[in-house]
């Protein structure tokens, strides 16, 4: 090639003349044009979290039932009965603005393999969602698109789509999120890392051919965008669901032998990060001949080929003497099988093409040396405590806005195009509870499965919101009468080389890392997504607001005994926890008073403790026949949805008359959860001795909402608004 | 009850149909890859939910032509019973096994939802577990399930009670236009079907998936108890 490598071609790669330096150095001489291309992408800030990475490190990991925290290729906990389960959640925001089924499509398809590789059987799927604003006439292609994509990923590979969330936000214009989540259930005794070991064993790729998809996917998405962003869709990958699920199957069946030494999935930056991270872990030196690779097209370079992102793809290392049993799995599966190489006692990387080396880069400095930055950060404004403004509308109508506005209406119209009941273990579907429920298969354990976050309390404030965002994640989980045990992260942010940027990043995980450690409630596996930036053509950069998404996992003895957010019949409804009225940055000052500001709620993370293992303790004795948190759009939100949900309505006791009517109903405050019990008293005593508030707020039964100064909603008229929105906006309401 | 369970690549509703199964008859069933060329001695042969190749071509044209597919051709000509669900009815609409065709919803859109069934004629013995007239809920999970046949077809079908199982809403209206009681548009609310001897039915619905009382509910029960009873007796 006549191309000429220097610090140039480097930055249009996007290395930083200090890292083509240090490139030079670790190599003694002029890359060849491969090398540089893996330089670049194992470099770029999506494989090498650079700029991420020493704030990570502050986050608490380990708990007695931790198996793998983060750096496998998803997290690994003990769920008891001998069984693991293992999961992660990961973004694919930047390839979901450019094409959006593809970009939806691969990113399950991606983090189902992060599962399967570790030898968990796939068992539920989740996904948190950012939108743009529903008025901006392009959101509406994004919806379709993504939800479409996560439909269609998911019902193929036959993977139960059980829960998620959706917000919508100007922020998300230019930056749609989409973070998808994959739970699998394995033996702990059979779970597969990707350290390579044994020098000479073969180095085995199996799946789908090598196309010129995705070629630098991964230095896309370490960049903003700007009104470019269409040009760079053929760096968007392809996916194809029904190979995923023939892989899962071949893999799957490899596992229950003893042939595999090693496995990795080739997820981004392809083939080059999937060799690169097994050899470097088990610190041996690997040999490809990229002759042997299934290629979808002819003559392919061995650039091409080491970037590709082409998607269903593993890379393994097999004992010997079981390449042939291997080969006979994958051919009955239909799936290529190729020995492309083997381990050596180099410790370099060395890549073969037509019989030339065309990269041979030591490993230990690839990855020792990598680039570290700890950015700079400025100070963030302290948001403003409000004054909470006067009601200027009545409860009945701000009630009846929220229940309709883009970001509390009924999501049935999404998860209506997800299958979430195959598998036939799923307990609880999506809306049914606060947090979802799968059975794990031959045993009556149950997973509590929820992904949350609150943008607009991170924007205001990135610490709390952070925080709160565990503890939401916590507080669901618990609401279903499950014991939490860990979280995955997905953090979403915009361009880290802004120092404001970068302060919210840093303030964000020191809140995370406070609420995990008040809730022993460890990260166990994440993904960070930086640059999620649009600069428009007059050069101002729009950031998304910060999105630290929390995806959590908590296990129940008997999935037959969860507890559901439906309105019950001729029970009491008790409130636990404290309402003290919090309005800044609710949903209620932004849909009523349109104004989006003042401080989140305050996160008491003792109380959040107090408060949940109480009511866990109370689900647990029986005492508890539903249970629903208070969230978004506060406590009279949450009663609406409980009657919503088991059409079985409600009769409400006045208020304390200390707080403003609608603070009282609609402030956001933290750490608080409606109960449905069949007796007040009991549950009032047990929550006296174990100095918790609670304060019971009505009884259940009829057919509306009724309030005690006479408003009185039909719980079939709060279900026609709740469900207006949707079918609305998408123009399907005829 | 001797079940056999026919597996393509891209099938992915075996496991549940295999729950089902033992849950019901005590008895665990033969999982048979389509590439097999006998099915051995079996009461009863399913083809269960997926996407079998992908549903690339059109949704179970493909597996139509799996080796396997021969034998349990040859099955059903003999008298033997066939189940066929989702993916699985589309599959036996492909072979011919059984008349019409399942188009893309009305809607254009994948569904998966609860729905309910109104049981048309209960003297099969994929029906008899019901009472005529009898209404239960059941989960759908498809992309492809509006069912189609000429007039002629149609009415032939309705003529001979070979409509098994229609749409409806919660308390039995069958109403064709309406979305909410007919989720996928099907001709006549229609949901599954019998063929000319009743020993081969398909059907939309996942009756498998609603089988376990600690998944909620057990509505889709009969199916299998009426097929162990109708089949060992």
């Amino acid at each position: 090639m006549s191309v000429t490598i220097d610090a140039k071609l480097a930055q249009s790669f996007g290395l930083t003349p200090a890292e083509y330096d240090k490139l030079l150095s670790i190599m003694g001489r002029t890359p060849s044009f491969t090398e540089l291309g893996i330089f670049s992408v194992m470099w770029s800030e999506h494989c090498s979290y650079k700029s991420s990475r020493i704030h990570l490190k502050t986050l608490p990991t380990k708990a007695p039932w931790v198996i793998h925290g983060p750096g496998e290729n998803a997290g690994v906990v003990d769920i008891g009965e001998g069984l693991a389960a293992v999961f992660k959640m990961e973004s694919h925001n930047h390839p979901s603005f450019i094409e959006p089924y593809q970009g939806a499509a691969t990113g399950v398809g991606g983090i189902l393999r992060d599962v399967f590789t570790m030898g968990a059987r796939p068992v539920a799927n989740l996904n948190a969602l950012r939108f743009g604003d529903p008025k901006n006439p392009g959101t509406r292609r994004i919806v379709d698109g993504v939800v479409r994509g996560v439909g269609g990923y998911g019902n193929c590979v036959g993977v139960p789509t059980v829960g998620g969330e959706v917000n919508f936000h100007k922020a998300y214009d230019g930056n749609p999120l989409v973070n998808a989540m994959t739970v699998g259930v394995a033996k702990q005794d059979k779970i597969f890392l990707s350290a390579a070991a044994g020098i000479g064993n073969p180095v085995v790729y199996v799946g789908s051919k090598t196309g010129r998809d995705g070629i630098h996917g991964a230095t896309m998405s370490s960049a903003e965008f700007d009104d470019e962003a269409a040009s760079k869709r053929p760096t968007v990958q392809v996916g194809d669901p029904f190979i995923e699920k023939l892989l899962i199957e071949a893999c799957l069946e490899l596992m229950a032998t003893d042939a595999i030494v090693a496995i990795q999935d080739m997820g981004a930056a392809g083939l080059t990060s999937s060799a690169v991270e097994m050899a470097g872990k088990g610190g041996v030196g690997i040999e490809l001949d990229l002759d042997s690779v299934p290629q979808r097209e002819p003559g392919m370079s061995a650039y091409e080929m080491m970037l590709s992102e082409s998607q269903e793809r593993m890379l393994m290392v097999l004992k010997p003497e079981s390449t042939e049993q291997a080969r006979a799995i994958f051919e009955k599966w239909e799936l290529d099988f190729a020995i492309v190489g083997q381990l050596t006692d180099s410790g370099r990387i060395t890549i073969k093409h037509n019989g030339k080396v065309e990269a041979d880069i030591p490993l230990a400095p690839l990855a020792d040396e990598a680039p570290i930055y700890n950015r700079p950060t400025v100070p963030l404004k302290a948001p403003g405590h409000i004054q909470p403004p006067a009601d200027p509308v009545g409860i009945e109508h701000a009630l009846l806005t929220l229940i309709g506005c883009p970001d509390l209406a009924s999501r049935a119209w999404i998860w209506n195009q997800y299958d979430a009941s195959v598998g036939g273990n799923t307990a609880r579907r999506p809306g049914a509870a606060d947090a979802a429920i799968v059975r794990v298969e031959g045993t009556r354990l149950g997973l509590a499965l929820t992904t949350d976050c609150t943008p607009r309390y991170c924007q205001a404030d990135p610490k709390t919101g952070a925080a709160q965002a565990v503890a939401e994640a916590w507080r669901n989980i618990t609401a279903t009468g499950a014991k939490p045990l860990a979280v995955t992260d997905n953090l979403n942010f915009g361009n880290p080389e802004r120092p404001e940027i970068m302060a919210q990043f840093a303030q964000a995980i020191k809140g995370m890392g406070e609420a995990c450690r008040a809730l022993d409630f460890p990260v166990v596996s994440g993904n960070v997504s930086l640059y999620n930036e649009t600069r428009s053509p007059s050069g101002l950069a729009q950031a998304i607001l910060p999105t630290p998404a929390i995806g959590a996992l908590g296990v129940l003895a008997d999935a037959s005994r969860s507890i559901g957010l439906s309105m019950p019949a001729d029970h009491d409804l008790v409130l636990i926890g404290e309402i003290r009225g919090e309005l800044g940055q609710s949903l209620w000052l932004r849909e009523i008073c349109h104004r989006e500001d003042g401080a989140p709620p305050h996160v008491d993370l003792v109380a959040e403790r107090r408060n949940g293992d109480f009511v866990r303790g109370q689900i647990e004795a029986g005492l508890v026949a539903a249970c629903h948190d208070i969230a978004d759009g506060g406590l009279l939100v949450t009663l609406a949805e409980m009657v919503m949900a088991g059409d079985v309505g409600c009769v409400l006791n006045a208020p304390p008359s200390n707080i403003p009517l609608h603070a009282f109903w609609f402030g956001e405050d933290q750490a608080c959860y409606v109960v449905a019990t069949k007796s007040a008293q009991a549950l009032l005593a047990a929550a006296e001795k174990a100095h918790v508030p609670a304060r019971k707020l009505g009884h259940s039964g009829g057919k509306e909402l009724k309030l005690a100064d006479g408003i009185a909603l039909k719980a079939s008229r709060l279900r026609d608004i709740n469900a207006a929105f949707f079918p609305k906006f998408m123009g399907e309401d005829a | 009850m001797k079940a056999g369970i026919v597996v393509f690549p891209g099938t992915n509703r075996e496991r549940d149909m295999v729950h089902a199964l033992k849950l019901v008859s005590g008895q665990t069933p033969k999982m048979i890859w389509h590439r097999d060329t006998s099915l051995g001695d079996l009461d009863l042969v399913v083809l269960p939910g997926g996407f079998s190749f992908g549903d690339y071509l059109r949704s179970g044209a493909m597996a139509a032509h799996s080796p396997i597919m021969r034998e349990v051709k040859a099955f059903a000509e003999k008298g033997g019973h066939v189940l066929g669900v989702c993916n699985g009815f589309q599959i036996l609409t492909e072979t011919h096994l059984l008349p019409g065709a399942l188009l893309r919803n009305a809607g254009l859109r994948f569904l998966s939802q609860d729905c309910h069934l109104k049981v048309e004629n209960a003297t099969s013995a994929f029906t008899q577990g019901w009472k005529s007239g009898d209404i239960f809920r059941a989960p759908l999970a498809h992309g492809d399930g509006n069912y189609t046949a000429s007039p002629e077809t149609l009415e032939r079908l309705e003529g001979e009670g070979r409509v098994a199982f229609r749409y409806c809403a919660a308390d039995g209206q069958v109403s064709d236009g309406n979305r909410h009681s007919n989720p996928n548009g099907s001709a006549r609310s229609i949901a599954g079907i019998l063929s000319e001897n009743g020993r081969v039915c398909g059907l939309m619905p996942h009756p498998e998936n609603l089988t376990d009382p600690e998944i909620g509910a057990t509505d889709g029960v009969p199916l299998f108890k009426g097929l162990v009873e109708a089949l060992v007796g």
